[in-house]
């Protein structure tokens, strides 16, 4: 097996006193796209703020590309190349389309073409359309794919990606699978948490099943989809 | 009336609103985007008149010149940007995520350093700047005479907000900064470094309080009170404006300016009260200014609270240690007794203001309202109704919990840091009252003769007498704290929308809260007066109130012994620094700056923190 992009073992993570994850171990290919799933509340949100360092992980062993994110900073776990969608999709609500984009732009690492607002409005042609409007004057499926387009801007090599599908419309839902698709076509690689089963069955390569802050199942989305015991017990479906 | 002078009126009005503005916008970029109501702004605005009343004059020297002028002025600015970044290094970087109050305090505390270093480097005269050359002559408009100086100011405000706006709008820095005034945390987790993007905001907002402040120099001498008097105005210029809206600051100059300019006519003595009171009626029409948004901040997170414990029950140890402070008059002399008289009011005081914070989390920024109006009612009880000191300590207590009651059903309508400024604002109202008035309440000099009756008179005595008050105020604000009303008022601190949801109406119980603190002040206020034998304005100056904070978070929220304590330390550091040095501001400021640091939880905090931990 070649060197994992992401690797993270024993995660442990607290809200005060409360421990919310118990030692998640887990690896990330380069260029593949993995479903983390499980109920509301299970941890998943938590397991990609934490990777981030947006909480308080008690010991954060986790390396991406080689570097040790032990306690790095926000921005410096984002420059190394890990992109963040969150699941509130966090919009600059003041700022325009083409200014939310903006912010998000890094310089591509050498060897990869990068992407620009241009190929951007093409993957997402909504966008497009609303170059000059503002954040708080979009839907919840429009400030989806403006939340992804952004991090795009960053160039990252894998992104986290928070319940992309959450509160859109169906049809938003679609245009969702493909650019996760259009990512991974483009070599980046895809931590995806999500509660829509169907979505995250249709889309990821590999599966981590999580439940009460712990990871009962790790394997690929075939294995399962052919367990249905197990899904039945940790996600109802 | 004269149309020329109207017209000359509404121009300078017209170059005060750009002055102001100039300020202002610094202030507003800053607090956008650290969220930090930097009290510091008033004194970068100072340093940088001092530095362009002493750089200019020497640039001049060497090559006189309408560009040597301006470039010495840039230069200035600059100079005080520079000095902005240092602030933010060594200061604001560290306490972004304190509560507002702690922030408030920190710059504060800046504030006072800053005082002594001016001094200390420009000395203790006004400096007048020289006049700018090429614009020495005045120019005539309709016939009357008007500085062609002001005519450029009038220019330079509306120039800045377009530069600034194309700053914002047009660059990547400014993209950033918007981005980082509504989401921090998202603007660092897309890889901007946010310790780069506020040392650069810091420096902005320092160069344009440093440009307003050179700006100044043909107009006005540079002198030492400019710092204060220029932070009040830009606090109300922002608030109303909007807590970080640039067009906002700029649109409350403009009408803020036409107000000075021709309130002078309406109330001569005091334009003062007609800006705070334009704030008053703009933040009860709109609570966030013109173009301000809802904060979501305040409450739990404006004072930082982690207990969620009761208050330490009234135990042996308290019974102990009220006989012992009642038998300090058998082994302390004269001096002791007043100052332990003046220790016990302040921790009255102190104490008042716990309720309104420690329990309300509502940050009042100016409690010595109700301090000065307890000893200025019975101050002027005494002097104009020959009131006995049993009938005007009432009166004082009446008529801060009246004033309580006025202020409060404005400011309950807030919250967070716009309520901190609201109450600054009603305190200093009544300071430019009390300050302006001089018919009444005497101005400057105050009212002198306030003595206490013959039976109380004499150290012992009115040691006892201030004891047994302090006593039964702080048992009965306890018994308060621990009553349904409390746990009304920790509920709406805690979370407002959950209190309302289960039926408490959260804005009636903070007013109570209000008037309820403010009459717990007055008496503190009013024994103040009569242990004195006199008033004056600095009573309900901003200082009092920052001692009454100090106070408290030395001592430590949500204890009961911590206003004591602080009361006595900050009581006693004052008595030990003060006659040994000149710099006891810069002393103050940075012990201020070091309890914010150093003990967030205060003194007796910190101690039971300690032990709750090892426990």
């Amino acid at each position: 097996m070649s060197t994992p992009l992401l690797e993270v073992w024993n995660l442990c993570a607290f809200y005060g006193r409360a421990q919310v994850l118990f030692d998640l171990t887990f690896r990330l290919q380069a260029g593949e796209v993995m479903a983390l799933v499980g109920r509301n509340g299970a941890g998943k949100t938590t397991t990609l703020k934490a990777i981030m360092g947006l909480v308080s992980a008690s010991a954060k062993q986790a390396t991406f590309k080689g570097h040790s994110l032990g306690s790095l900073p926000t921005y410096k776990i984002a420059r190394l190349g890990l992109g963040y969608v969150p699941e509130d999709r966090r919009i600059f609500t003041d700022l325009t389309v083409e200014e939310n984009l903006e912010t998000g732009r890094r310089q591509a690492s050498a060897g990869r073409s990068p992407w620009t607002p241009e190929r951007l409005f093409r993957l997402f042609p909504n966008l497009a359309e609303m170059r000059g409007r503002r954040g708080n004057q979009m839907s919840g499926g429009e400030q989806q794919m403006l939340a992804i387009a952004r991090t795009l801007m960053g160039n990252p090599d894998a992104i986290l990606l928070d319940e992309p599908s959450e509160g859109i419309a169906p049809v938003i839902v679609q245009m969702m699978a493909e650019a996760v698709r259009a990512m991974k076509a483009e070599g980046v690689a895809v931590l995806l948490s999500e509660q829509n089963w169907a979505f995250a069955a249709g889309i990821s390569d590999r599966a981590c099943v999580i439940e009460r802050g712990e990871i009962r199942f790790q394997g690929s989305m075939a294995e399962l989809m052919a367990n249905e015991a197990l899904r039945a017990e940790t996600l109802g479906v | 009336m004269d149309p020329a002078f109207l017209a000359v009126q509404a121009l300078s009005g017209l170059s005060s609103a750009s002055s102001l503005f100039i300020t202002a916008c610094g202030l507003t970029i800053v607090f956008g985007v650290t969220r930090i109501v930097n009290f510091a702004h008033g004194s970068l605005y100072m340093i940088g008149a001092y530095t362009a009343a002493t750089l200019v004059p020497r640039l001049l020297e060497l090559s006189f010149g309408p560009a040597t002028f301006w470039a010495g002025i840039l230069a200035s600015a600059l100079i005080v940007g520079l000095i902005g970044v240092l602030i933010e290094v060594l200061l604001l970087r560290r306490i972004y995520g304190a509560p507002e109050l702690f922030q408030l305090l920190a710059t504060f505390g800046v504030v006072l350093v800053v005082q002594d270093l001016v001094v200390q480097v420009f000395g203790p005269q006004d400096i007048l700047g020289p006049r700018a050359p090429g614009l020495r002559a005045p120019v005539e408009i309709l016939g009357r005479r008007f500085p062609s100086y002001e005519l450029v100011l009038i220019a330079a405000g509306p120039v800045v907000l377009g530069l600034v706006w194309l700053l914002l709008r047009k660059t990547r820095f400014g993209v950033l900064v918007r981005a980082a005034t509504q989401d921090r945390d998202m603007v660092a987790s897309l890889g901007v470094n946010q310790a780069m993007l506020f040392t650069g905001t810091l420096f902005l907002g320092a160069f344009l309080a440093g440009l307003g402040g050179a700006l100044q120099i043909p107009r006005v001498s540079a002198n030492t009170g400019m710092d204060l008097s220029i932070i009040a105005e830009a606090f109300v210029v922002t608030v109303v404006g909007g807590m970080g809206s640039v067009p906002g600051a700029f649109l409350a100059a403009l009408i803020i300016g036409q107000l000075q300019a021709f309130g002078i006519l309406i109330f001569p003595k005091s334009t003062l009260v007609v800006v705070f009171l334009l704030m008053a009626v703009v933040l009860a029409v709109r609570p966030y200014g013109f173009f301000g948004r809802a904060e979501v901040i305040g409450g739990t997170h404006a004072v930082g609270i982690a207990s969620h414990k009761r208050m330490p029950r009234g135990t042996l140890a308290a019974w102990i240690a009220i006989a012992a402070l009642a038998c300090l008059p058998l082994v302390g002399d004269a001096y002791l007794l007043k100052v332990a008289t003046e220790i016990l009011i302040f921790a009255l005081f102190a104490f008042s203001l716990q309720l309104l914070i420690g329990v309300g989390g509502l940050v009042s920024f100016g409690h010595a309202a109700f301090f000065g109006l307890g000893a200025y009612g019975a101050a002027l009880a005494v002097k104009w109704y020959g009131a006995s000191m049993e009938a005007a300590l009432p009166l004082g207590l009446c008529l801060a919990a009246l004033g309580a009651a006025l202020i409060g059903a404005f400011v309950v309508r807030l919250s967070g840091i716009y309520l901190a400024m609201m109450t600054l604002a009603a305190a200093q109202i009544l300071y430019a009252v009390a300050f302006q008035w001089v018919e009444v309440t005497g101005g400057d000099n105050g009212i002198v003769g306030v003595w206490p009756s013959g039976w109380a008179s004499g150290p012992v005595p009115y040691y006892l007498l201030t004891l047994a008050v302090t006593v039964v105020a702080v048992f009965l604000l306890r018994r308060i704290i621990d009553a349904p009303f409390g746990y009304a008022l920790r509920a709406a601190r805690d979370s407002e929308a959950r209190a309302e949801a289960i039926g408490l109406k959260v804005r009636q119980h903070r007013w109570l809260a209000f008037v309820i603190s403010g009459a717990a002040a007055g008496l503190a206020g009013g024994i103040y007066a009569f242990s004195r034998g006199s008033v004056d304005p600095s009573l309900l100056g901003i200082s009092t109130s920052v001692d009454a904070l100090t106070m408290l978070l030395l001592g430590g929220i949500q204890t009961v012994t911590g206003p004591l304590v602080g009361a006595g330390v900050l009581h006693f550091l004052r008595d030990l620094i003060m006659p040994l040095t000149p710099f006891w501001r810069l002393l103050l400021g940075l012990s201020i700056i070091a309890m914010v640091l150093i003990f967030p939880r205060g003194l007796v905090g910190t101690i039971r923190y300690w032990r709750e931990e090892r426990a």
